[in-house]
């Protein structure tokens, strides 16, 4: 049964449903999956733990009850049984959540995410936990404190980040659906260079209640898949609101899959896209740009009217995103001290007070480029610089969303390239922050204003995944389903196919070379 | 560690040459059913640490939710301090390690308070008013509690470990700031003591606290600074942190007078500084320093919307306010006829509502005042537990009124009633009839006892029947012994007259 990995979560859905697989084969294969191309030294190591016998057991459960049929079958959600991975950065019951920080390692949360609690109640087995960069910190999940995660496309090439476990699982066929979590691109920018679907909702859209906070301001849950239907599909399981989330939109969430069974018709007459002007050009790669471009013609072709749209603000975006996220990240990590919970480490000599247990647990239990954003936050928010530093940045935060309602003016959905470039070689950027940083230049913008973004895959460059990057208003994501799934098919027809499937073969993990 | 006694000026001497500046920060712990952002119980006193959700231990990924009735109650306060309520207002991060912190942040408002720009009238003993300005009063959340084990002390310093407990982190807080307080002169420790109780009063009163300040439901900051009479420039300010009882509140800022005063005097500077108060021997110690350059690198909380406040909420809540407890007090020691002694004893002893609900339920202001500062008081004086403690309902005492009126009891049997009413026997009527307390009125009864006395005593009764009626009391002492204290004693003398031939 090589081929139920290759299945879409929705055509595995359909297969669950009309009774001609169960859901234990369906878990049993992507579990076989796993054990065959995660680990060993060149595996692609998504995932940082594996949930087999919960998994199992879910999937069993849902068998049984499609089994037995009747009324208990008919109210099941209609993924139930689609398994699925999480970014470990969402906590789980009765799984480990380190957001691949040493300062969490063997910590279990004694409760769910409300994302995880809607993914039980609709009886989708979790396959376990994926790798990303150290509290979802980083563009390349190099900055994992487990190791990094390799691109299924070249496994010595990064997956993007922080989400590149989610991403790199849902590309490596480890899993159908994902959830990642985006705070200036952790979701869209994985995507792009894994060759894969994400998400970034509208800030309020998905709750983010048992999300480990990063920039809370920024922060949102998103879709992982291989297809637009797929995310549109566990969009809709995810989203709406959440009394525990004060930041959550109080209104049902938007006909996400209807936009995008619209979509898939190819059909764009009388849309309005709008090129952001800003995103694009120097700093982008020429094959990224090619195929940016090519997906614009395409677009035009099925009717579009493709507009050009100036965003002038966006060059303070990155500067100010990393005046802003940074300074949360200095408040949201300070409960991180070894007092209450996860890793606790004792000063070596001299006396057992307080702040020096909390010092020596904060410098062993962090990594470096968490302690970068933690001493940059707490200079930027330090008394005489706030104004200068998190006061301007949150005005520019009022430009950029200026600019985009600007745009919404001339466009119905902005396209970007989703990244700059396609997947870097492992370790070409570590020693460089600010090159890593220019990753998300393309992806920030969209967080700062809190208006939903989507990346589809837009061929290769090289060999490897190029993304594009639709941006629709605030509480407008039905239409990125229905322009991304346009994109998606318009793509398809001229490749035969989807992206994903020509990727290379990944053999099993002892396998020195990818073949 | 004994607290160091710093050099003194007297206090008189101290007022001669400097004016006292106060400025006093009191925290209220509000009496919801859960806490300011989680939905954990805020109970007072319960198993260490079992009070808590994720929320306020502040694990990984939980996310704060505001309660709206800590919210309606900060209002209520606002309005009852004559203060403005903002139409919006929201929440900052006030960030700094501490274990009793789980976040490492505390949750508070920052530049924009709920309520501000207010003002309380405070009424001292003689009489005098005094006003002081409130600048504002704002929401935010306890800490938890530390308690500090192995040291001589309690304190940090010396201790062996801590240990936290987390109940009452997230407890709802609201912090009443006033302006700086000028010409309370030699009054101001006086009008100190006075205004936390005002706070305490209104804030029971409102129903949004329990207000007991030995649980630390209501906590007080207390600023003291000296100024040269005449000066026209503040001096530097100590605060006095968690004064927690009236007196103390008291004798702290006039132990701070007394010690400005001294350091002055010396030519040396005021350190600013906070304090720590020790009631046992009623002086302060050094704390850590303070400036205005702390820096707790305050930012908008971005996991809370602001707070919005409609016209028609704030209105439909001060059309819930009670009546203000001066205004009240003042109400009732006129319906009562009390004195300003008598009032101020009942307003001191806490049995105003009591004596109010037994008076509504059928008995004179006086007959209240009577059992309540009487032999209530005196039982739970004995028992040592608040008079209201004692559990005595307003229709005992009316019970036991009428059971006196009508000559079924007299006091004496009353007060006894009253005891075992306290020791859970049951109504009066219950006890009287259970225990066969009712007044010996039956002459034959009577009789018979009143005969032996007569026989006993000769002399008082040649005394009597010489025209000393007054005498008839010594014969009451044995009746009474004779009947077990239930002869009445109206009956026994009319028949004593009766059988001497006297006219009564």
């Amino acid at each position: 049964m090589t081929d139920i990995i290759h299945l879409s979560a929705t055509e595995l859905a359909a297969k669950l449903r009309a009774g001609e697989l169960t859901s234990v084969a369906a878990v049993q294969a992507h579990l076989d999956r796993i054990a065959a191309v995660d680990g060993g030294e060149r595996g692609v190591h998504a995932f940082l733990h594996v949930n087999t016998e919960e998994a199992l057991a879910v999937a069993a459960e849902v068998d049984a009850i499609r089994a037995a049929g009747g009324e208990a079958a008919e109210a099941l959600h209609p993924f139930a049984g689609v398994p699925i991975a999480i970014k470990d950065l969402i906590v789980t019951k009765g799984q480990p959540t380190t957001a691949a920080s040493k300062m969490l390692e063997g910590w279990m949360s004694p409760y769910d995410a409300t994302v995880i609690t809607k993914i039980r109640a609709a009886k989708l087995p979790m396959l376990g936990k994926t790798n990303l960069d150290e509290f979802a910190m980083g563009s390349s999940t190099e900055h994992s404190a487990y190791g990094p995660t390799r691109n299924p496309w070249d496994l010595d090439r990064i997956p993007g980040g922080s989400g590149g476990g989610s991403a790199a699982a849902v590309a490596a066929f480890e899993a159908p659906l994902a959830l990642g979590t985006d705070t200036g691109g952790s979701i869209r920018q994985p995507g792009a260079v894994t060759g894969t679907v994400g998400v970034k909702p509208t800030y309020g859209g998905v709750s983010r209640y048992g999300a480990i906070a990063m920039a809370s301001s920024l922060d949102q849950i998103g879709p992982v898949t291989r297809t637009v239907l797929d995310s549109a599909y566990l969009h809709e399981l995810i989203g709406g609101h959440d009394p525990a989330d004060s930041t959550s939109l109080n209104e049902p969430v938007p006909a996400l899959v209807a936009a995008a069974e619209q979509g898939a018709s190819g059909d764009m007459t009388g849309v309005r896209v709008g090129v952001i002007k800003e995103l694009q050009g120097e700093g982008y790669e020429a094959g990224v740009q090619a195929r940016f471009d090519e997906s614009l013609e395409a677009l035009r072709a099925a009717g579009a009217e493709i507009v050009e749209v100036s965003c002038p603000n966006f060059k303070y975006a990155l500067g100010a995103y990393y005046l802003i996220m940074p300074s949360e990240v200095s408040s949201n990590l300070a409960k991180f001290d070894g007092v209450r919970f996860g890793t606790r480490v004792l000063p070596t000599e001299g006396p057992l007070t307080i702040e020096r247990v909390m010092g020596s647990t904060r410098a062993a239990g962090f990594g470096d480029e968490v302690k970068r954003r933690i001493i940059l936050g707490t200079y930027a928010l330090s008394a005489g610089y706030y104004d200068a530093y998190y006061g301007s940045a949150q005005k520019v935060r009022t430009l950029i969303q200026r600019d985009f309602d600007a745009a919404f003016e001339l466009a119905d959905v902005l396209i970007s390239p989703t990244s700059p470039t396609v997947a870097f070689e492992l370790g070409s950027k570590t020693d460089d922050p600010l090159a890593m940083y220019l990753n998300d230049v393309a992806t920030i913008p969209a967080n700062m204003a809190g208006i939903p973004g989507i990346t589809v895959p837009g061929g290769l460059s090289e060999g490897l995944p190029v993304g594009i990057q639709f941006l629709a208003p605030v509480r407008e994501d039905a239409r990125l389903y229905r322009a991304g799934a346009a994109l998606e098919k318009l793509l398809e027809d001229t490749w035969g196919g989807r992206l994903i499937d020509q990727a290379p073969e990944l053999s099993a993990a002892t396998t020195e070379e990818v073949r | 560690m004994a607290a160091h006694i710093d050099d003194l000026v007297d206090f008189d001497v101290a007022l001669e040459k400097y004016d006292p500046v106060l400025g006093f920060e009191v925290h209220v712990e509000l009496s919801t059913k859960t806490k300011m952002f989680s939905s954990a119980p805020n109970v007072f006193g319960d198993t260490p640490n079992t009070n808590v959700t994720p929320v306020c231990l502040g694990l990984p990924g939980v996310l704060p939710v505001v309660n709206k009735t800590a919210v309606e109650y900060a209002i209520l306060i606002g309005l009852a301090l004559n203060c403005k309520i903002a139409e919006r207002c929201g929440f900052a991060r006030k960030n700094y390690f501490y274990p009793d912190t789980p976040k490492n942040f505390q949750t508070s408002q920052y530049d924009d308070p709920i309520a501000y720009d207010g003002w309380l009238d405070i009424e001292l003993e003689d009489g005098e008013v005094f006003r002081v300005e409130i600048e504002r009063a704002h929401m935010e959340e306890d800490a938890g509690k530390l308690t500090h084990m192995g040291g001589a002390t309690g304190r940090i310093q010396g201790a062996d470990y801590s240990l936290v407990d987390y109940n009452r982190s997230g407890v709802p807080l609201v912090e009443i700031v006033t302006r700086t307080i000028e010409g309370a002169g030699k009054r101001a420790p006086e009008l100190a003591k006075a205004y936390v109780a005002a706070i305490r009063e209104i804030v029971k009163n409102l129903g949004v606290s329990d207000a007991k300040m030995e649980r630390g439901n209501v906590r007080c900051d207390a600023n003291v600074s000296l100024m040269l009479k005449g000066a026209d420039k503040f001096g530097t300010r100590t605060e006095t942190k968690n004064v927690n009882s009236l007196r103390a509140v008291e004798h702290a800022v006039r132990f701070e007078i007394e010690r400005h005063a001294a350091v002055l005097n010396s030519g040396a500077p005021i350190v600013q500084e906070t304090r720590h108060w020790h009631e046992d021997t009623r002086t302060t110690t050094s704390g850590r320093p303070k400036s205005d350059a702390d820096d707790y690198r305050y930012f908008p909380e971005p996991d809370l919307v602001p707070v919005v406040t409609t016209a028609e909420w704030v209105e439909e809540l001060r059309s819930r306010l009670p009546e203000p407890p001066a205004d009240r007090r003042k109400r009732l020691k006129a319906d009562w006829g009390y004195s300003d002694a008598e009032f101020r004893d009942v307003v001191n002893a806490g049995v105003t509502e009591a004596i109010e609900e037994t008076i509504a339920a059928g008995t004179t202001a006086a007959v209240a005042r009577k059992w309540w500062m009487g032999e209530i008081a005196r039982l739970a004086k004995n028992a040592d537990v608040e008079i209201l403690d004692l559990g005595v309902e307003p229709a005992t005492i009316v019970e036991l009124n009428s059971l006196i009126s009508s000559k079924k009891i007299n006091d004496k049997i009353a007060r006894q009633v009253l005891e075992f009413v306290v020791a859970g026997e049951g109504t009066p009527t219950e006890i009287v009839a259970a225990r066969s307390l009712a007044v010996v009125n039956d002459d034959s009864a009577l009789g018979a006892a009143i005969d032996a006395a007569m026989e006993a005593m000769p002399d008082v009764v040649a005394k009597v029947k010489g025209g000393k009626l007054q005498a008839i009391g010594a014969l009451m002492g044995p009746v009474m012994k004779a009947t077990r204290g239930q002869a009445d004693a109206g009956r026994v003398r009319e028949l004593v007259l009766q059988k001497l031939g006297i006219e009564g």
